[in-house]
């Protein structure tokens, strides 16, 4: 299953990155199997997307949750609470 | 367009002429500016850049804007929001609202306002004497964002 991520503002500085094109292993099927994969890469992961810390997921632009699934060729984009207005 | 993100500035006093000049029912125009102010938390700012997510911001306004049209009696709506670096006294946001009466106008913009400020995917990154910060969330918007789902009638219901 192929995902496309985006990281976003202190996330993305952190990770060093925008993005990535992840094939996704089987078994990853919810936004909170994606982030424990992403977890287990080490340590700039775990301080980014660390449980520790408030983190807002969105899939297909939408916000989503922990038990949001996913499909082939789902966008899920990782970021902190907004800050606009 | 309803929604526009963009760099440049924007003229908020033509914005709701056009706005308000488009049908001859309107009898009321409600609005709501957003500034650069120079200090935050206890530091002065410098200057600010807001990132966005380009696709998902659009889409998550024009939702808001879509709840507010359906919860009251209003005309249009328009949200212009800046991103890109901007400094103290720049303008960062316009809300504005049509309606036959204020109270709807009033009340749909401070909601899209609310909203906003906790839904539409920007982020401020502040550059102060001691350096750059990104600026946290506040659990103040999330409240006032929350309010909206009390039954408790808003003006204009």
């Amino acid at each position: 299953m192929k995902l496309r991520l985006k990281f976003f503002a202190s996330i993305r500085e952190q990770l060093g990155c925008d993005g990535e094109v992840l094939e996704a292993p089987a078994g990853v099927v919810t936004v909170a199997a994606l982030r424990q994969l992403l977890l287990g890469r080490g340590d700039i992961w775990q301080q980014a997307l660390s449980g520790n810390r408030v983190l807002r997921v969105a899939v297909n632009q939408d916000m989503a949750g922990p038990d949001t699934p996913l499909r082939d060729g789902d966008e899920v984009a990782f970021f902190p609470p907004v800050t606009g207005g | 367009m309803p929604v526009r993100v963009q760099e440049q500035d924007f003229d908020a006093g033509a914005e709701m002429s056009r706005l308000r000049a488009s049908r001859a029912d309107v009898g009321a125009v409600a609005s709501f500016v957003g500034v650069v102010r120079d200090s935050n938390d206890g530091a002065s700012v410098g200057s600010m850049t807001l990132e966005h997510y380009p696709g998902m911001t659009e889409k998550s306004i024009q939702a808001i804007i879509d709840q507010a049209k359906a919860r009251w009696k209003i005309f249009d709506a328009l949200v212009i929001h800046r991103v890109g670096e901007l400094k103290p006294r720049d303008q960062i946001v316009l809300v504005a609202v049509t309606g036959s009466h204020r109270g709807e106008a009033f009340a749909a913009c401070e909601f899209i306002m609310d909203f906003l400020k906790t839904r539409a995917p920007f982020w401020k990154k502040e550059q102060t004497p001691q350096g750059a910060r990104w600026v946290d969330a506040r659990v103040s918007d999330d409240a006032a964002a929350a309010r909206w789902s009390s039954t408790t009638p808003k003006a204009g219901m």
